[in-house]
């Protein structure tokens, strides 16, 4: 299988976040090259890529970029660096370790799309990686990389900032993200229409995840093709996985994006701690349905994942060995949803507490089995009712969980104590030391 | 820009920091098109945070006048997101991550004795006022969990020991 590394390939390297290393290392070449060709040529090279959302949607990234109406002017990139998806940690490595690819591919993407002006929409977490963006900027403006000619020779002007969020997971959804980046509160708006066509200040926009977007000088270098041949089926190139929980070497691995899963645990992360069985993971951030032991010798594709129930989410692998508890798990991703809700649509604003609440019950060993029960109608009684899919991300956890384990839940309410006790957290929690590409943490 | 409410809002403010914060609004301001200076109010807001020390009605009353937005917008907004601080913290401001990854990884215990060492109940500040304590959500930081953030910066692998060092030099 392909081990080819396209994200990953410079982390590591003195320097690699500067803009020198970068260009000894061939950096800008693409953009370059993409000068010289015709814009609709370059949306048409990464069609042929089958480069998909690393976001979390999985959507064709070409595909999108064709939505933009034709004759509205201006138009707007927004990058998406709001990671905040638990257990999602990849585009705050790109930003740290290679900033300049990611700058290199938002350029490559306004000239593909006559776009003149980007935001880096970053969560407000992330002061470090924010101010390394804002000197990598600076560093590309002094060479005229980027500015009023791009390749200081082009007659196009691309000016791309940095906007900083201020702590807010509904801000990742794309439409909230708007909202917020015009100052507001971080309400996701109704769709349609699409943000391609009404988007930020009400002009056609393209909201890119910034692995999708570090992608593209590679795209524009090998061609489409190429990249395509890296994956499967309509998925093109490689993924950053990050796997996180009970692995003994959790982190960023790049593999083709139909890794399988079980071979990324068991062989690519060393396998569960302590000699363990996995119990259940979670494939792309706490959004996604869980699958317990027997469904992870699956390819990770999106198509794939979709196929078995479940979804490729934003890459953020969770694995939970035997000794977990999966009441205990559930109830502390319900409290993330309820706590995140941002409150404009009543089944999510209600609903996410309430089920918080009665998996606390249950935790605590206060339930019964009809709490159980209750808990499904909850999650059913708010999947597809809200405006943004905050609502379904609530959800799908609480449906596949229960479904899945329903024993143990059951199990809760009959004996009335959690049967783990003080280790429902698994026997073994200890921070372990990472590796995020070829780099030791 | 000249309504009476902004003119009391900044006469109420040390004089010398308001031009400050005017001075560093313009750089701010100038990422966004000319007519769209509202799109600045998160960052106008940061930049409030650190100049008074947290957002108070003032603090906010003043960004929303130099922004043309309104009073209430400034208010959402200050209250939505969950850096802003419209109550003085700490001198000192420790988050703790206790999302699933980091739970996984002994968070849980990390947590407990964060709120028992500061004798602080999440949300609140030491008698000393030298630090205050809160429970975040995931910090992107799930392969090096457990996490953390004082004052804005990011502490991974967490332990106990790690934990007490770190507090340990906090003035």
């Amino acid at each position: 299988m392909s081990e080819t590394r396209i994200l990953t390939a410079r982390w590591g390297k003195p320097g690699s976040a500067e803009l020198a290393s970068y260009r000894a290392d061939g950096g800008y070449r693409a953009l370059d090259k993409a000068l010289s060709m015709e814009p609709a040529a370059l949306v048409e090279e990464v069609k042929r890529s089958n480069l998909r959302g690393r976001g979390g949607a999985g959507f064709a990234t070409g595909l999108k970029w064709s939505f933009l109406p034709k004759d509205i002017r201006p138009r707007y990139l927004t990058v998406n660096a709001d990671e905040s998806e638990p257990g999602t940690f990849k585009d705050r490595y790109i930003i740290e370790h290679d900033p300049h690819q990611l700058i290199e591919g938002i350029a490559i993407c306004c000239w593909a799309n006559d776009i003149h002006r980007a935001y880096i929409y970053i969560r407000g977490e992330f002061a470090r990686q924010a101010r390394i963006l804002e000197t990598a900027l600076e560093e590309a403006r002094q060479a005229a990389i980027i500015g009023p000619k791009l390749m200081g020779k082009k007659d196009f002007e691309v000016d791309i900032q940095v906007h900083r969020g201020a702590g807010a997971y509904i801000c990742g959804e794309e439409s909230a993200l708007l909202e917020s980046l015009e100052g507001k509160k971080g309400y996701p708006r109704l769709k349609p229409p699409f943000p391609a066509v009404v988007g930020l200040w009400g002009k056609p926009t393209i909201i890119n995840n910034v692995e999708t977007l570090a992608n593209l000088p590679w795209i524009v270098e090998h061609g489409g093709e190429a990249f395509a041949a890296l994956g499967t089926g309509k998925s093109g190139g490689t993924r950053l996985y990050c796997v996180s929980g009970h692995v003994n070497r959790p982190g960023v691995y790049e593999k083709p994006v139909h890794q399988n899963l079980k071979r990324l645990i068991l062989e690519d992360c060393g396998g569960i701690v302590g000699g363990r069985k996995v119990k259940a993971v979670i494939p792309g951030g706490s959004s996604a349905p869980v699958l317990s032991a027997s469904e992870i010798d699956v390819s990770l594709e999106f198509d794939a994942l979709k196929a078995a129930g479940t979804m490729a989410g934003s890459g953020g692998v969770i694995v939970f060995d035997e000794s977990a508890c999966m009441v205990r798990a559930l109830h502390r991703i319900a409290r993330f949803y309820a706590e995140e809700s941002c409150g404009q649509c009543t089944p999510c604003r209600e609903g996410t507490p309430w089920m918080e609440g009665l998996l606390e019950k249950l935790e605590a060993g206060h339930g019964q089995a009809s709490d159980v029960a209750r808990l499904e109608q909850m999650a059913n009684s708010i999947m597809g009712m809200t405006i943004c899919a905050l609502g379904d991300a609530a959800a799908m956890p609480v449906q596949s969980f229960v479904k899945k384990f329903k024993d143990e839940f059951l199990q809760h309410a009959a004996e009335h104590r959690c049967p783990f006790g003080e280790h429902g957290w698994g026997l073994e929690q200890s921070s372990r030391p990472a590796r995020v590409g070829e780099l030791s943490y | 820009m000249s309504s009476p409410k902004a003119v009391a809002a900044a006469d109420s403010l040390p004089r010398e920091k308001v031009e400050q914060f005017d001075r560093q609004l313009a750089a701010l301001v100038r990422r966004y098109p000319e007519d769209r200076r509202a799109s600045a109010l998160i960052p106008a807001l940061r930049l409030g945070q650190e100049l008074f020390g947290h957002l108070a009605p003032e603090v906010q009353l003043l960004a929303a006048a130099r922004l043309g937005v309104t009073p209430a917008r400034a208010d959402e907004v200050a209250t939505f997101y969950q850096m802003f601080h419209t109550r003085p913290p700490g001198r000192h401001v420790v988050e703790m991550c206790t999302n699933v990854s980091c739970c996984l990884t002994g968070a849980e215990q990390i947590w407990t004795h964060l709120q028992r060492k500061l004798g602080v109940k999440p949300g609140e500040t030491t008698a000393d006022g030298r630090i205050t304590l809160r429970e975040v959500e995931c910090l992107g930081s799930c392969g090096t969990a457990p996490a953390m953030l004082v004052d804005e910066e990011m502490y991974e692998r967490l332990t106990v020991e790690k934990v007490d060092e770190i507090l340990g030099r906090l003035e």
